[in-house]
């Protein structure tokens, strides 16, 4: 580690330290109302760009994760503790990404993003299916003791986790070759990389993620019923934040996230209904306008300062 | 029996609906998401025509086909040609299309929910009874049907034994090497774009003849579309046609035998399958 790589780590650490004790201030209502969705947002827009990030491909399997994660421990509240039914979500959501990845990675991109895009309502029209035929009932309750606090530190705990793993994969071989993959998917084959493994492996990491967060965001519905658990809006909403933000930059998504959902929160109020619109315009600004997310802009602003400044000593 | 005539005359129109999107992402290059909210579009114009002015929906066609074919030809001149022509490769291309038609399909969706309002519309015309083979079925799914036929034909003729038809077969097949024989790569492909929207808001007036539908039901027929063509292969129109009719079958057999709330996983049982087994699609060859 270099001296400005310690530099960083303990400056992040000093930040989740300070953040953790944001539900402890007075009068933090409002506060916590932003910080939980922000937080939520974070960890989920930063898992997918571990996989989307370097392979472009675009997951819209979010909302699938997340259902499989609330449902998991929505039903299990009962017969296992609490902590552990995160793991068997993690389980879950991890083999689930595994089946996904394994029928659609070897393939070209656009077969992943129709799988997924499709995966939330599949599993939803299967889980009504179930419930109404074998079980009788349609939702169940999530009565449990858990406060907004204590979720909003799981979801600090995870964030610091995904930073975390998504630092230890980018210096690892197997962020190595995402990199090659991302590049070029021919020449990561010919160097002897096993392509598909790799981007099931990191496909994978995201889907559990989703899963835990689904399942930690469980206890805030108190009902869950399969279209509450599955909405497809989730997965559009991470990838406009990862986007927003850029995806080749751990921190990218971060900065994509913090002022989407504090603009989001504002203006779903004020229009609720035209929230989709809305969702539109935002993904034809994106694609049009910040191709690279706003850690692109200002890479490129920054880049093109020096090379100025470059100039005119030279 | 009842099972498969149903299946059949809902597969005729997704075989429709299926070839617009084919020619939209097989000869445009364009994987275009927003193809279920033209349709929706073109469906909520034969409600409209039907129910304020008490005309046929199928006068409504002469309306909705060109209205629909200027839509997706400016879609395609000033919203993606700057993606065409900015990207580095198909991949590329691919992923900015698909994100900028979601932004399309939501903006759609978002655009129609503030006119029309969130809630289910269907109408009744030529619902009278007409006996098949010992069973019986709706008049308005027989014409829809024969109309979604007679459209697929036409298609089918002029792509395969007109001039222009050859044109955007040389597109689909390459674009660069069909910019070398002098064709106008870009004219095409904008024509092609254009007449896959018009055929997509088609099947929509035709499906609303019979079906309840609802301004966000558009994603919907955009991933069966998407199915159909990936099963029968990009660019097959004979795969795409034997496509439809599957998922036509399988959608209704499964409706009928197990649970109405299934029919999207049947189509995703098939997408697995084809995935699974035959990736390059039912009569592809493989490439690489």
């Amino acid at each position: 580690m270099s001296r400005r790589e310690l530099l960083v780590a303990v400056l992040v650490c000093v930040a989740f330290a300070l953040l953790a004790f944001l539900p402890v201030l007075p009068n933090n209502d409002m506060l916590m109302a932003l910080a939980v969705p922000i937080a939520m947002y974070t960890v989920l827009a930063t898992s997918w760009a571990l996989f989307s990030g370097p392979t472009r491909y675009i997951s819209l399997a979010t909302a699938a994760f997340y259902g499989i994660g609330a449902y998991t421990v929505a039903i299990g509240l009962e017969s296992l503790p609490y902590p552990v039914l995160l793991i068997v979500a993690a389980i879950l959501g991890g083999v689930v990404a595994a089946l996904v990845g394994a029928a659609t990675l070897r393939l070209s991109g656009v077969y992943f993003v129709i799988f997924t895009l499709g995966l939330a309502e599949l599993v939803r029209q299967v889980v009504t299916w179930f419930q109404n035929n074998f079980t009788g009932t349609r939702g169940s309750y999530v009565f449990t003791d858990i406060t907004e606090a204590h979720i909003y530190w799981q979801l600090l705990a995870l964030a610091f986790v995904v930073f975390l793993i998504g630092w230890l994969i980018g210096r690892s071989r197997l962020g190595f070759a995402m990199r090659i993959i991302g590049d070029d998917e021919l020449v990561a084959r010919h160097v002897g990389i096993h392509t598909a493994g790799a981007k099931i492996a990191l496909f994978i990491v995201s889907g559990a993620f989703a899963a835990v967060i689904g399942g930690v965001m469980a206890p805030r519905f108190v009902y869950i019923e399969p279209a509450i658990a599955f909405s497809p809006q989730l997965s559009f909403m991470v990838v406009i934040m990862a986007l927003l933000g850029g995806v080749h930059r751990l921190w990218g998504p971060l900065v994509g996230v913090i002022p989407f959902t504090i603009a989001w929160e504002l203006i779903a109020a004020q229009f609720p209904s035209q929230t989709v619109l809305l969702m539109g315009f935002a993904f034809l600004i994106i694609v049009f306008f910040i191709p690279n997310g706003v850690v692109g802009l200002i890479e490129n602003a920054f880049q093109r300062t020096r090379n100025r400044g470059g100039r005119e000593h030279g | 029996m009842e099972i498969i005539v149903t299946g059949i005359f809902l597969g005729g129109i997704y075989a429709l609906i299926a070839m617009g999107l084919s020619l939209q992402y097989g000869v445009a290059r364009i994987m275009n998401l927003a193809s279920g909210e033209m349709l929706v579009a073109g469906a909520f114009a034969g409600f409209w025509v039907y129910t304020a002015q008490s005309v046929s929906p199928y006068v409504a066609l002469l309306i909705v086909v060109p209205a629909a074919f200027a839509l997706n030809w400016l879609i395609y001149r000033y919203l993606m040609l700057p993606l065409v022509r900015r990207a580095k490769s198909r991949g590329h291309l691919e992923v900015d299309s698909i994100l900028a038609t979601f932004g399309l399909s939501f903006a759609m969706v978002g655009i129609m929910l503030a006119v029309f309002g969130g809630s289910f519309f269907n109408y009744s015309y030529l619902s009278q009874p007409v006996t098949l083979f010992g069973s019986i079925y709706g008049l308005n799914r027989v014409v829809a049907f024969s109309v979604a036929v007679l459209i697929c034909g036409l298609l089918w003729y002029g792509i395969n034994y007109t001039r222009h038809g050859m044109a955007i077969r040389a597109v689909s097949v390459d674009p660069d090497a069909a910019g070398l024989v002098a064709i106008n790569v870009t004219r095409v492909s904008t024509f092609a774009f254009a007449l896959g929207g018009a055929v997509a808001a088609t099947g929509g007036t035709l499906l609303s003849t019979f079906l309840t539908l609802d301004a966000s039901i558009g994603i919907i027929f955009t991933m069966k579309a998407l199915v159909i063509v990936i099963m029968g292969g990009v660019g097959d129109i004979r795969g795409a046609i034997v496509a439809a009719l599957a998922l036509g079958l399988a959608e209704t057999f499964v409706a009928t035998v197990i649970d109405p709330g299934l029919t999207l996983a049947a189509a995703y049982l098939l997408f697995i399958l084809i995935l699974l087994f035959r990736p390059q699609g039912l009569f592809g060859r493989r490439t690489s």
